[in-house]
C-alpha cells in the first residue's frame, strides 16, 4: 500500500465516521421537523434558525447530565450494554459505497475509490455486524434488573431474530440477478435503463425487478431498527422506556445514537442493494447516494408518524406468518426466472 | 503476522472457552461464549474462509446465541452458590474419561491430518460460489441429512411443547 492509498484511506474513514455522526445528530433535528410538519405543529425553532443548532444544544445538554447508576444493576454489563449497541452500528458502514471514484475536480494524482473497503461477502459482512447489535439492548434489559426493561430486551432479542430471517431472504432475489455479494458489484449490476412491464423506462434498479423483496426489506429494516410501528422494545404506554429505562446521560445518548446510525445504515443498504447505489444520470455520485439515503430516512420518519405501534402478537405473526413466506415465494420466483434467463 | 494474529484469537477463544464455565452467571457464560464464536470466526478470516467468517458471525454469533440469550433471561436463572465437590468421584471419573477421549481424538488428528504447511492457497478459495459449489456437489448429502435432522428437532421441539402446554 502506497502512502497516497494510506493518507486516501484515513481521510476516507474520518470523513465517513464524522458525517455518519453528523447525520445521526441531525437526524433527530429532522425527524422532529417532519412529524411536526406532518402533524402540522412547527418543531424545533428557538435554538438557531429553524432549529438548526438544536441538536448541538441537545448534545451538550446530554453530556452535562448527571450520570446515575442504580443500586441494583449489574455494574459490569450496565457499562458495557451501551458500547456493544453502537459499536456495530457505526462499523457496519465499512462496506457500503458512497460514490464511483474520485480525482476531487483533477486536484489527485489517481481516482480514489469512493468506499472505505469492497470485501466480497459484503452483504454478509452487514447483515452479521447488524445482527450482534441485538446483545446491546438485551444486556441492557437484562443488567437494569428491572422488569420493564427486561421485558423490553426480550422483545428486542425475539423480534429481532425472527425479522432478520426475512431480511436476509428477501435480499437473496437481488443476490441471484447479480451473482455477487459485493455491494459495489450489485451497484454495478444496476447501471442503465429497464423497461418496466415492457412500457415504461425506469432506472434498471432492483427496485423495479425485485418489488416485492424492496417491500419485504423495508418491512424488516423498521423491525431491526426497532422503529415505529415496530418499536415494542420501548413502547413507553407498556414498558416504561423499555430496554433503555435505567439509563441516563450519554449512556442513554448512545443507545439513541445506536439506533439513529442502524437508521443511517438500513437506509444506505436499501439504497444500494435496491436504489442503484451512488448511481445517476449527471453529477457527482455521492450526492445521488447521500439524496437517496436521506430520501428513505424520510421514509423512516414518514412510517413513524402515520401508523400506530403493532400488538406483540401482530408482530410476531406478521414477520413468521406473512413476511417469511413471501421472502420465499421471492426467492423461488426470482430463482426459476434467473435460470430461464440463463439457458 | 498471520501467525500472530492466529496465536492472538485462538488464545482469545480458548480462555473465553474456560471462562464459559468458570462463570457463576448463566448470562456471563453465553457472553464468554459469544467471544469465543467471534475468535473462531477471525481464525477463519485468516484461513482466507470470508463466506465461513460471515456464516459463523450471522449464525452463531448472530442468531443462535441470541436464542440462546433470550432463553436465559426468559427463565432468569439465579447465581449459582458454589458447590465444591471435590471428592465427588462420579463426577471425577467421568470427567477423566471424557478428558481422556478428547485428547485422544485431538492427537489422532494432529498425527494424521499432518500436511506440510506453506502449500499455496488456490484461488477462490473460500469464496461464497465455491463453498456453494461444494455444498451442492461433493457435501450434497451430509448438507441435506442436516437439514433433516434440524427438522426432526424442530419437530421433537412441537410435539414435547405440544404435550405440555396443549390439551
Amino acid at each position: 500500500m502506497s502512502a497516497f492509498d494510506l493518507i486516501a484511506m484515513l481521510v476516507k474513514i474520518g470523513v465517513v465516521f464524522g458525517a455518519l455522526l453528523l447525520t445521526v445528530a441531525y437526524m433527530t433535528w429532522l425527524e422532529r421537523k417532519v412529524i411536526a410538519d406532518l402533524q402540522v405543529r412547527i418543531g424545533p425553532m428557538r435554538v438557531g434558525p429553524f432549529g438548526l443548532l438544536q441538536p448541538i444544544a441537545d448534545g451538550i445538554k446530554l453530556f452535562f447530565k448527571e450520570d446515575l447508576m442504580p443500586g441494583q444493576v449489574d455494574r459490569t454489563l450496565f457499562l458495557l450494554a451501551p458500547a456493544l449497541s453502537i459499536i456495530p452500528a457505526l462499523i457496519a458502514f465499512a462496506v457500503i459505497p458512497f460514490g464511483d471514484t474520485t480525482t476531487l475536480f483533477g486536484l489527485l494524482p489517481q481516482p480514489v475509490p469512493l468506499r472505505l473497503t469492497d470485501v466480497n461477502v459484503g452483504v454478509l459482512y452487514v447483515f452479521g455486524i447488524t445482527s450482534l447489535g441485538v446483545y446491546g439492548i438485551v444486556l441492557a434489559g437484562w443488567s437494569s434488573n428491572n422488569k420493564y426493561a427486561l421485558l423490553g430486551g426480550l422483545r428486542a432479542s425475539a423480534q429481532m431474530v425472527s425479522y432478520e430471517l426475512s431480511m436476509s431472504l428477501s435480499v437473496v432475489g437481488t443476490l441471484l440477478l447479480t451473482g455477487s455479494l459485493s455491494l459495489v458489484e450489485i451497484v454495478r449490476a444496476q447501471t442503465g435503463i429497464a423497461w418496466w412491464l415492457g412500457v415504461l423506462p425506469v432506472p434498471n434498479w432492483f427496485a423495479f425487478s425485485q418489488p416485492l423483496g424492496f417491500a419485504i426489506f423495508l418491512a424488516c429494516a423498521l423491525a431491526e431498527t426497532n422503529r415505529a410501528p415496530f418499536d415494542l422494545p420501548e413502547a413507553e404506554t407498556e414498558l416504561v422506556a423499555g430496554f433503555h429505562s435505567e439509563y441516563s446521560s450519554m449512556k442513554f445518548a448512545m443507545f439513541f445514537m445506536a439506533e439513529y446510525a442502524n437508521m443511517v445504515t438500513a437506509s444506505a443498504m436499501a439504497t444500494t442493494l435496491f436504489l442503484g447505489g451512488w448511481l445517476g444520470p449527471i453529477g457527482p455520485s455521492p450526492v445521488w447516494f447521500l439524496g437517496k439515503v436521506f430520501l428513505m430516512l424520510f421514509v423512516f420518519i414518514w412510517v413513524r408518524a402515520t401508523l400506530p405501534r403493532f400488538r406483540y402478537d401482530q408482530l410476531m405473526h406478521f414477520g413468521w406468518k406473512v413476511l417469511l413466506p413471501l421472502a420465499f415465494v421471492n426467492t423461488i420466483v426470482t430463482a426459476v426466472f434467473a435460470a430461464l434467463g440463463r439457458h | 503476522m498471520e501467525v500472530a494474529i492466529f496465536a492472538g484469537m485462538a488464545l482469545v477463544a480458548a480462555l473465553s472457552g474456560l471462562l464459559v464455565i468458570l462463570q457463576r452467571h448463566a448470562v456471563y457464560s453465553a457472553l464468554f461464549l459469544i467471544i469465543a464464536m467471534g475468535a473462531l470466526a477471525g481464525i477463519y478470516i485468516t484461513l482466507e474462509a470470508h463466506f465461513v467468517w460471515a456464516v459463523q458471525v450471522l449464525v452463531y454469533a448472530g442468531a443462535i446465541m441470541v436464542l440462546f440469550v433470550f432463553v436465559i433471561m426468559l427463565l432468569n436463572p439465579p447465581r449459582e452458590e458454589p458447590r465444591w465437590a471435590w471428592f465427588d468421584l462420579r463426577r471425577i471419573a467421568l470427567a477423566g474419561v471424557l478428558a481422556v477421549v478428547l485428547l485422544g481424538e485431538l492427537l489422532l488428528v494432529l498425527v494424521r491430518g499432518h500436511t506440510p504447511g506453506g502449500a499455496p492457497v488456490p484461488p477462490g478459495f473460500g469464496s461464497t460460489e465455491q463453498v456453494g459449489r461444494l455444498l451442492f456437489t461433493d457435501f450434497l448429502f451430509p448438507f441435506e441429512v442436516t437439514s433433516i435432522i434440524l427438522l426432526v428437532a424442530i419437530v421433537g421441539a412441537m410435539v414435547l411443547a405440544k404435550g405440555h402446554y396443549g390439551k
